[in-house]
C-alpha cells in the first residue's frame, strides 16, 4: 500500500508496511486446541519527522501491540518496519541496539514503570549507563529541569513524587539519549484532569524544542485532539481510517470513527445526535469475516460488507478509510447514517432506536 | 439533557429522598488524622441525578461509602446527619443498616470484574441478592435474575444467566451489576465511577441504561465520577468537591454555563476538548494537598490564581452569593466573579 503522495522518504521517520502480529493461545481441555489472536492485521502507515501520529481505538484494537512492534519490543509475525531508512524487522538484537537509542517509550502507569528501589538519578541515568555515555549526572540534572522538576530531586525515590511528577520522570528518562522517536502509550490516562493538562503541555513544548516525533497511543479522543497532527483509527487489529487530525474530527469517513466521536461525553450544552453502537467488540480470536466492523455497523449492506473486505482507499487528500459505504458528510443524523442504499433495519435488530437526543 | 432540577420552591417535598447535613469523615492513622470529608451537605430527590465530581482524593467516594455505612466504624470517625426517609442512617444499628443497604439504597462500583465472584454463575449471584432480603424459593429468585438481566439489555438472558463472569464482556458485567442493584427496587442508586473501566462506545450504552432505569423506577441517582463530560451529559445537579469539601453545588446547567468557583474554572479549562485544538491547555498549577494537613482557610487557596487576603486564614462558607446564583464556597466578591467569568467565557469562545 503506497502512502500519501508527495512526501519523500527523507520526511519519513517510520514506515510500517503490512504489519501483522498474531499470538498463539491454547484452548480447550489440556490445551489441545490452538487458536490465534489476530492482534494486528495488515497495518500500513508512516510517521513523518517532527509530527505526532495518534493511534486511537478501544481496548483490544491492537494499538499498544502496534506501538511495541514499531519499537520491536515484540517480534513481527509479518510485514516490515523501517526506522530512519533501516529495516529493523529482522535485525539481530546486537545490530538493533545502536538504533534503540533513537527510539524511546513513555508508559501509561507512572507507578509501575519506575523502579521503587532506585533513585530518580539512577532511573534517568540508566540509559546513559546502558549505552556507556559519560557525564551522566550533569545531564540528568539538566533533564530534570527540562521536564519541570528540580535538580535537587536527583537523590529522591519515586514514592516521594505525585503521579504527575512521576510521569515527568518517565518523560525525562525517555529524553535522556536525545531520541528521534518517542512512543507514548496512554501517557496521561492515569492522571487527574488538571495534571493531565500539565503533562500534555510539557510534551507539546518538548516536541517544539527538540524536534521530536511522537507516536501517541490513547483511547481518549479529547486528549488526542490536543496533540496529534495525524490520526490512525484502529478496530479489531485493523487500520480503519487514517488522516489529518482536522479531517478525522471534522469529516470522519468511517462509520466507526463517527461512532467513536459521537460517543465522547462532552461538557458542551448543544444537543446532538449520537450514533450508538450496539453490542461489544468481537473476539480477536475469531474476527468477523470481510469487514470486521460489519456486525456493529449502522451502514451495513448485506451481501457486500459481510462478503468482501474493504480496502483502505483515499477518500479525500491524505485521508483514507476502509469502508464500502463511507460517510458523505459530518455531522450526520442517525437516520442519515443509516440511509445508505440497502441498509435494512430488520437485519440489525440491536440497532433499533439507537439514536438519541442528548 | 432532560429535565432540570425540581423547583427549589418548598412545597411539601415528598420527592426528597436523602438529606445529608454536615457529613464529616475522619480516619485516624499513625501519621495523623486524615480529614477525608469535611462538612458535606446535599439533597437528593426522586428523578434526580446528582453528579459528584472531583479529582482523586477529593472525598467523593468516601462520602458515599459513609452514607452506605460501608466504612469500618471502629476505625472511622463519622459525624453529621444522613436523613433517609425520616431515619438518620448514621445512627442506625448495623442490622438495621443492612436492610437499607442493598434493598433501599444500592450501589454500582467501578470495576465490575472485581465485584462479581469469578466462580459463581452470574444468574446465581443476582439470585443470591434476591434471597438476601426476601424469603423466596430458589426458582423464583432465579427467574427474577433472568428477568432483570433481560431488562438491562443482556441478549438471550435465559442462557446467559448460566454464564460465569469471565464469559461476559466489560459492558455486560456492568449491566449485570446494575441488574443486581435493581433487585429490590431501590430508592437510590449510587454509581461510583460506573463507566471509568469501560470503552467509550460501551460507556455511552451504560450511561443510557442508568438514565432509563432512573426514569422507569423513579429513583434518585448519585453519580460519582472524575469525568466532567459524563456529568454534563447525565446529571441534573452537580457537586464539585476538592480536598474533602464542597466547592460548588447547584443545577448542572448553572455549573456548566456559569461556573462560580475558581476551582471549577480550573477543572473546566484543563479539560481537553474533543471539539477543537487549543493553543495551550490551562492546567491548575501545583497538586492537590495532603488530607493529613489540609491548608487553612479555603483548601484551594494555595493553587488559586485569584487568592487574596481572607483566603488563607478564613474558611469561606458554602452560600449562594445572590438569588440568581448557585452555592459556592469562595471569598471573591460577586462582581469580581462575574468579571472573571466573562473574561473566561471570552477566552473559551475565542
Amino acid at each position: 500500500m503506497s502512502d500519501n503522495g508527495g512526501s519523500s522518504a527523507a520526511d519519513t521517520l517510520v514506515e510500517v508496511q503490512h504489519l501483522t502480529k498474531r499470538f498463539a493461545v491454547k484452548q480447550g481441555v489440556f490445551a489441545r486446541g490452538h487458536a490465534q489472536v489476530h492482534a494486528v492485521e495488515d497495518v500500513s502507515f508512516e510517521v513523518r519527522r517532527g509530527e505526532t501520529l495518534g493511534i486511537v481505538g478501544e481496548s483490544g484494537c491492537g494499538k499498544s501491540t502496534t506501538a511495541r512492534l514499531i519499537l520491536r519490543l515484540l517480534e513481527l509475525t509479518g510485514g516490515t518496519v523501517r526506522f530512519d531508512g533501516h529495516d529493523i524487522s529482522k535485525l539481530s538484537q546486537r545490530r538493533l541496539r545502536p538504533l534503540r537509542r533513537e527510539m524511546q517509550m513513555i508508559f501509561q502507569d507512572p507507578y509501575a514503570s519506575l523502579n521503587p528501589r532506585k533513585t530518580v538519578g539512577q532511573i534517568i541515568g540508566a540509559p546513559f549507563a546502558i549505552h556507556g555515555v559519560k557525564g551522566a549526572k550533569t545531564r540528568v540534572q539538566e533533564l530534570l529541569e527540562t521536564v519541570g522538576l528540580s535538580p535537587e530531586h536527583y537523590n529522591r525515590y519515586p514514592h516521594e513524587f505525585s503521579g504527575g511528577q512521576r510521569q515527568r520522570i518517565g518523560v525525562a528518562r525517555a529524553l535522556a539519549l536525545s531520541p528521534k522517536l518517542i512512543v507514548c502509550d496512554e501517557p496521561v490516562s492515569a492522571l487527574d484532569v488538571s495534571i493531565q493538562a500539565q503533562v500534555l503541555n510539557l510534551l507539546r513544548s518538548l516536541q517544539r524544542d527538540f524536534n521530536l516525533t511522537y507516536v501517541f497511543i490513547t483511547h481518549d479522543l479529547s486528549v488526542l485532539r490536543q496533540i496529534a497532527d495525524r490520526i490512525a483509527v484502529m478496530y479489531l487489529g485493523r487500520l480503519v481510517e487514517i488522516g489529518e487530525s482536522e479531517q478525522i474530527y471534522d469529516a470522519p469517513k468511517h462509520p466507526y470513527t463517527a461512532a467513536l466521536l459521537s460517543a465522547v461525553p462532552r461538557a458542551g450544552t448543544d444537543p446532538r445526535e449520537r450514533i450508538m453502537l450496539g453490542g461489544d467488540v468481537p473476539s480477536p480470536i475469531a474476527p468477523p469475516p470481510a469487514c470486521v466492523f460489519h456486525p456493529r455497523c449502522p451502514r451495513f449492506h448485506r451481501g457486500h460488507c459481510d462478503v468482501e473486505a474493504p480496502e483502505l482507499r483515499e477518500l479525500a487528500p491524505h485521508q483514507r478509510a476502509a469502508c464500502h459505504y463511507p460517510l458523505e458528510r459530518w455531522p450526520m443524523s442517525d437516520a442519515e447514517v443509516r440511509q445508505a442504499e440497502g441498509a435494512r433495519r430488520e437485519d440489525r435488530p440491536h440497532l433499533e432506536g439507537a439514536a438519541h437526543e442528548v | 439533557m432532560s429535565t432540570g432540577l425540581p423547583e427549589p420552591t418548598r412545597e411539601r417535598d415528598d420527592r426528597l429522598l436523602l438529606d445529608v447535613r454536615g457529613l464529616t469523615v475522619r480516619f485516624p492513622t499513625p501519621d495523623g488524622v486524615v480529614q477525608a470529608v469535611s462538612d458535606v451537605s446535599f439533597q437528593l430527590r426522586r428523578g434526580e441525578t446528582l453528579g459528584v465530581v472531583g479529582e482523586s482524593g477529593s472525598g467523593k467516594s468516601v462520602s458515599n461509602l459513609a452514607i452506605m455505612g460501608l466504612l469500618n466504624r471502629a476505625r472511622t470517625v463519622i459525624s453529621g446527619e444522613v436523613e433517609f426517609k425520616g431515619r438518620d442512617l448514621l445512627t442506625l444499628s448495623t442490622d438495621a443498616l443492612r436492610t437499607v443497604r442493598g434493598k433501599e439504597i444500592a450501589m454500582v462500583f467501578q470495576d465490575p470484574f472485581a465485584c462479581l465472584h469469578p466462580m459463581y454463575r452470574v444468574g446465581a449471584q443476582i439470585a443470591e441478592a434476591v434471597t438476601a432480603h426476601e424469603d423466596v424459593p430458589r426458582e423464583r429468585a432465579w427467574a427474577r435474575a433472568v428477568e432483570l438481566l433481560d431488562h438491562v439489555g443482556i441478549p438471550n438472558a435465559t442462557s446467559r444467566a448460566r454464564d460465569y463472569p469471565h464469559q461476559f464482556s466489560g459492558g455486560m458485567r456492568q449491566r449485570a451489576m446494575i441488574a443486581m442493584a435493581l433487585v429490590h427496587n431501590p430508592d437510590i442508586l449510587i454509581c461510583d465511577e460506573p463507566t471509568t473501566a469501560l470503552d467509550v462506545t460501551v460507556q455511552a450504552q451504560i450511561l443510557e441504561l442508568i438514565e432509563s432505569v432512573k426514569r422507569e423506577f423513579d429513583i434518585g441517582v448519585i453519580l460519582v465520577t472524575h469525568d466532567l463530560g459524563v456529568v454534563a451529559e447525565t446529571a441534573n445537579s452537580v457537586m464539585v468537591m476538592y480536598a474533602g469539601r464542597v466547592m460548588e453545588y447547584g443545577p448542572a446547567n448553572g455549573i456548566f454555563s456559569r461556573p462560580q468557583h475558581p476551582y471549577a474554572w480550573g477543572l473546566l479549562d484543563s479539560m481537553p476538548s474533543v471539539e477543537r485544538r487549543l493553543d495551550a491547555l490551562v492546567p491548575i498549577e501545583g497538586s492537590p494537598p495532603s488530607l493529613l494537613t489540609p491548608p487553612s482557610g479555603c483548601p484551594f487557596h494555595p493553587r488559586c490564581p485569584y487568592r487574596f487576603e481572607p483566603c488563607a486564614t478564613e474558611r469561606p462558607p458554602l452560600e449562594a452569593p445572590n438569588a440568581d446564583a448557585h452555592l459556592d464556597a469562595c471569598w471573591l466578591p460577586w462582581d469580581k466573579k462575574v468579571q472573571l467569568g466573562l473574561q473566561r467565557a471570552k477566552k473559551v469562545a475565542a
